[in-house]
């Protein structure tokens, strides 16, 4: 009983937790995988539909030169050998969102093999190994109707809308990683983020479902053979892949220690709650029946075309941020709040557009960091650019503009008002700096309450506030208020 | 001797979906038996190190630019649904993932 | 009998743009025809005489206001039911299907269309492809207009009765196994496989992705050749479309000579199971060619008997697969009375539109594609066709071209066959080796056979790409044939 109120780290002083991901990435092609339609996101349903994509009988699949491009980008970003001939084959299985009721997917001859991803964990790099990268199409998407809050349970019908059907997927997989639990796993998908966004290979918005990853987990007595493990899929956010795993660690340790056998199972994982449950038990295992497609010919990259596009490469993030860091003295902790928040390359190209390292960071983290977070879009995807950002730092750092008007500006940009110059113009964003309109107006604020006057003279100096507070007001927030309150002290300070 | 029985017809027709009668797992068990004790003599061959061919013809790298091309009018892409709801194919109920 | 049905092809071609008749008499014609004789025969699934008629007219108007017309603009063509035509049902012979009305166009459909060929209809088939007779059709059988009691072959059954029936000059079918061959050998007709890739498979509801091809239909290997012709060439909707131009086979069908050409007599495509009259004239029809100057010699290829059980397992796991999206989600038939699931209904309706046949192809499919089974079934197939393929070409560093009968007997008789499948599945003995190594391959008359008085075909089988070897080999066996018989065989078809 006392095993079933286990803290996680306690678990992991008896047990070794083997987990592994699969991680399916959208890429972000403007047509499909296999016919011409568009791959825009939130489209009418259905309108992004072709004979191809909807399976219709007869039609046939041209492969995308580019989803081939950028499966062996990623791979090359991973470190995979690059097959020189390969296959696609069919995934043979039912089910009502998908067109042909085979997947076109890749099976023993994936496209990328034998790669790695060094991440950081608590300050130390672990390589995770990568066994493989293939290119597949993407299913469409049901509705379930009639059941609670369009879950599959309960529902009385589906509706299927198809526009998601053959978009190209990339399927990465890792090697099993041992000893590690919930923080490797987290730290993998942060950094297989990073590097796919710095590879203009997709958007990886996994609240938006580009990005979305299964993760496998078991556990074993320390040096004894690998448990059975169970998969836990389709986890859409960081903080969930770290609470799955967490989760199926808890759930599956009080069971080995009852000597209960875990289930080879699919689960899914329940955001609101933090708790999985276990997909329909299968009366029979799943039986693919692989082959090779015959409607598509096979890929074989040249050597020259591979090495073409190796050196179009991006420098890896980690690369990037080991150089920030040093540059710019972040410290580890700085480092992995950039990541975390998704704005190294935007941190890095403000500090490239001349702002200060630390002014850059600052409103990544915070300001715009908000801002995104409000308007549920990734930082990256705001409509202000790194070099927006580097002049509003500058328009402050020359006093142009207090911090509180360099917010407003950026509103102003994210608005579509203009550039950083154009929103201070447009708004009349300017510090009063000029001090002989400064002190007129702090005379008149003067004359206007002798008796606050009165009591600063008698050495009250906390009475400035009401002074100051006027001023602002007369000069409509423009005028630094540390300067307005100098300038009241000077007229009326004890001297 | 290759053999498929009874219960192995309508395990394959659950994978195939097909809803098989009693009367044809009756008629199709034997019948499937006799064409898969036939087509097994490719087995009589010796070719374990030869190459398979999935493909009639030696081509590869077939591809097509990442260029979009109009999609089917929405009215034609429903036509033939047996129903729909929403611009979407009404399907019935789905048990579970997969 | 109407003059203008008898014309070939390129006769009608030529009295279109002389204006000696109009497209529309033309298509007229062969609407009247198929009138007077479809409830006999049933080769047409779904007439459509209207937009015949139109484009019949379209070809007229072109011609009047002077614009240049197609090598065959105006000649009616008849279309097996397994290509997609856009407005008119496909049906692939199936009730899952039934009522099914395409939004596009098949490749081959669009080109006939652009050539200004007049399409009547849709021909009946055996469901999905899958059969020798044509008796596997949901929708009933198709008749030999040799003897009506009799199979015109299949699967495209349809396509050649109604070339031989006089209800069309032209046809499109495909060929999985020799389902173009076959029923052109049963029929008195000449059908030709072309090379794979040769003509695009876009739009053609696929049986066994890796075999199947679309070829011509015709009455004279002339004629096959000029359709063909209009046909091929790259689609870059069809990944496995070959990207060159088509080999000259309207050149090689004019040229029309032997001499000098090597040409091999397969051992391993003879002897017990063939029919005493089809060997016979089978033998007749090569030493006619060795008169014309070709030289002659016997070729092993000791595969070719494996072709059948290599087959029999690469078409079902393939067609397992293609025809899973037949699922009653997207189109074509649902059985929904009372059923909750989903995965209900998909079996239900499978169950329901589906035939014998298919189930029994799709069942052995699934079974050799399974886990446990895939290296024994499906993978062995695949290394015997690598070997046939071998065999193939081993042949021709001996020989140019590679003849055998087309079919092992003649048309045997409706219902004789339709419940032993193994026994059906003889039929395409000699057809299925040249699918299995994708060259092309055709069948052309070669006289009745003495027992029975019914058509027998001669195969010619050339490799990948010279597809033009066999319609010169087959033009000039029909030359000289007609030359023999003082006309073309298919005046001795009784009148129906």
């Amino acid at each position: 009983m006392t095993a079933a109120t286990s803290s996680y780290d306690d678990i992991l002083t008896r047990f070794e937790p083997v987990i592994g991901l699969e991680t399916h990435v959208e890429l972000g092609t403007a047509s499909k995988l296999f016919c011409g339609c568009s791959t825009t996101f939130g489209g009418e349903p259905n309108s992004q539909v072709c004979p191809t994509c909807l399976g219709l009988p007869g039609s046939l699949p041209v492969t995308n030169r580019l989803a081939v491009e950028h499966t062996i980008r990623i791979g090359l970003a991973l470190h995979c050998t690059i097959a020189a001939w390969c296959r696609f084959a069919r995934k043979n299985y039912f089910y009502p969102d998908m067109p042909k009721d085979y997947q076109i997917s890749q099976y023993d001859e994936p496209l990328c093999t034998d790669g790695y991803l060094d991440v950081e964990v608590g300050g130390e790099s672990v390589r995770v190994g990568i066994e493989r990268v293939h290119l597949e199409e993407d299913t469409g998407k049901s509705l379930h109707v009639g059941g609670a809050t369009g879950r599959i349970h309960g529902a009385s019908h589906s509706l299927v809308d198809y526009n998601r059907a053959g978009i190209p997927l990339v399927e990465i997989v890792t090697r099993p990683v041992e000893g590690i639990g919930a923080e490797v796993a987290k730290a993998y998908v942060a950094e297989l983020r990073d590097v796919l966004r710095s590879l203009g290979v997709s958007d990886v918005r996994m609240e938006q479902g580009s990005m979305r990853c299964d993760v496998n987990v078991s556990l074993r007595r320390p040096g004894a053979p690998y448990g059975t493990r169970t998969e836990t899929k389709n986890l859409n956010s960081l903080r969930s892949v770290e609470r799955a795993v967490r989760s199926e660690v808890e759930r599956q340790a009080p069971l080995l220690e009852a000597g209960e056998r875990i289930v080879q199972e699919t689960r899914h994982f329940d955001e609101s709650t933090g708790r999985s449950r276990p997909g329909r038990s299968k009366e029979e295992a799943q039986d693919y029946r692989y082959f090779p497609e015959p409607d598509l010919v096979p890929l074989a990259p040249a050597e020259e075309e591979v090495e073409r596009i190796r050196a179009t490469l991006p420098e890896a993030p980690s690369v990037v941020r080991r150089r920030l860091a040093n540059e710019h003295g972040f410290s580890p902790l700085e480092m992995a709040q950039m990541s975390g928040a998704g704005v190294v390359d935007l941190v890095a190209e403000t500090v490239a557009a001349g702002a200060p390292a630390g002014e850059a960071r600052g409103w990544w983290l915070s300001y715009l960091a908000q801002k995104a977070n409000e308007s549920s879009v990734e930082p990256a995807d705001l409509s202000v650019t790194p070099e927006q950002v580097a002049r509003v730092v500058a328009l402050v750092a020359d006093g142009s503009l207090t911090n509180r008007m360099a917010r407003q500006v950026v509103d102003g940009v994210l608005a579509g008002e203009g550039s950083p110059d154009e929103v201070v113009e447009l708004r009349g964003l300017r510090v009063v700096g000029d001090d002989a309109a400064l002190g007129a107006a702090v005379d008149d604020a003067i004359a206007a309450q002798p008796d606050v006057a009165d009591k600063i003279r008698a050495g009250k100096v906390a009475a400035a506030g009401a002074l100051v507070g006027a001023v602002m007001k007369a000069t409509g927030g423009q005028a630094e208020a540390a300067r307005v309150r100098e300038l009241v002290l000077q007229r009326l300070g004890p001297a | 001797m290759p053999s498929i029985t009874r219960p192995e017809v309508a395990h394959l027709a659950r994978l195939a979906r097909i809803a098989l009668t009693d009367d044809e797992l009756d008629r199709l068990a034997p019948q499937l038996e006799v064409i898969l004790t036939s087509v097994a003599r490719v087995g009589e061959v010796a070719a374990a190190d030869i190459p398979p061919t999935s493909h009639a013809l030696p081509l590869t790298n077939v591809y097509r630019d990442d260029e979009v091309r109009p999609s089917l009018p929405l009215d034609a892409v429903l036509a033939a649904a047996p129903a729909v709801e929403d611009s979407r194919f009404r399907v019935p109920r789905i048990l579970d993932d997969e | 009998m109407n003059d203008l049905i008898r014309r070939t092809a390129a006769e009608t071609a030529a009295a279109i743009a002389d204006g000696e008749v109009s497209a529309v008499e033309v298509a007229q014609a062969h609407l009247d025809r198929i009138g007077e004789v479809d409830d006999k025969v049933h080769a047409f699934l779904h007439l459509a005489a209207e937009t015949a008629l139109q484009s019949a007219r379209r070809v007229d108007e072109r011609r009047a206001a002077g614009e240049p017309l197609g090598a065959l603009a105006g000649v009616p063509v008849a279309v097996k039911d397994v290509f997609t035509t856009k407005g008119l049902p496909t049906t692939c012979g199936s009730r899952i299907l039934d009522g099914w009305v395409p939004p596009y166009d098949a490749t081959v459909v669009r080109r006939l269309a652009d050539a200004g060929l007049v399409v009547l209809g849709k021909t009946n088939m055996d469901e999905f492809a899958m059969g020798s007779s044509t008796e596997h059709s949901a929708f009933g059988p198709t008749h030999n207009p040799w003897d009506l009691d009799r199979i015109p072959g299949g699967s495209g059954g349809g396509s050649a009765a109604a070339v031989a029936a006089f209800e069309a000059p032209l046809a499109v079918g495909t060929d999985t196994g020799g389902s173009i061959r076959q029923p052109a050998a049963v029929t008195g007709t000449v059908g030709a496989k072309p090379t794979y890739g040769g003509v695009s498979r876009y739009g053609i509801v696929a049986l066994a992705s890796s075999l199947d091809q679309a070829g011509p239909c015709a009455r004279t290997v002339l004629d096959a050749a000029l359709l063909h012709a209009m046909i091929g060439g790259h689609d870059p909707l069809d990944s496995t479309s070959i990207d060159a131009p088509v080999p000259p086979v309207v050149e090689a069908a004019r040229r029309a000579g032997v001499s000098g050409l090597k040409v091999g007599v397969v051992r391993e495509l003879s002897g017990a199971g063939y029919q005493p009259g089809v060997e016979q004239r089978f033998r007749e029809a090569v030493a006619l060619l060795e008169e014309l100057g070709a030289e002659v010699r016997e070729v092993s290829c000791p595969h070719f008997t494996y072709g059948l059980p290599a087959y029999y397992l690469i078409l079902p796991s393939e067609a397992s697969s293609n025809l899973a999206r037949f699922d009653a989600m997207r189109y074509g038939l649902r059985v929904e009375d009372g059923l909750a699931g989903a995965e209900e209904v998909m079996a239900r309706t499978r169950e329901a539109g589906f035939g014998d046949e298919v189930k029994r192809r799709i069942i052995l499919g699934t079974y050799a594609l399974s886990s446990g089974y895939y290296d024994a079934y499906y993978g062995q197939a695949q290394r015997v066709r690598t070997l046939i393929g071998r065999d193939f070409r081993a042949a021709y560093e001996l020989v140019d071209v590679l003849v055998s009968p087309a079919t092992p007997v003649t048309a045997f008789r409706l219902g004789e066959r339709v419940d032993d499948p193994l026994s059906m599945y003889l039929n395409d003995l000699c057809t299925i080796p040249a699918n299995l190594d994708g060259g092309p391959a055709l069948s052309v008359p070669c006289g009745v056979a003495p027992e029975d008085g019914l058509p027998v075909g001669l195969q010619v089988m050339a490799p990948a790409l010279a597809d033009d070897r066999c319609y010169r080999v087959a033009a000039a066996l029909e030359a000289a044939l007609a030359d023999r018989w003082g006309s073309v065989l298919l005046d001795e078809a009784p009148a129906l």
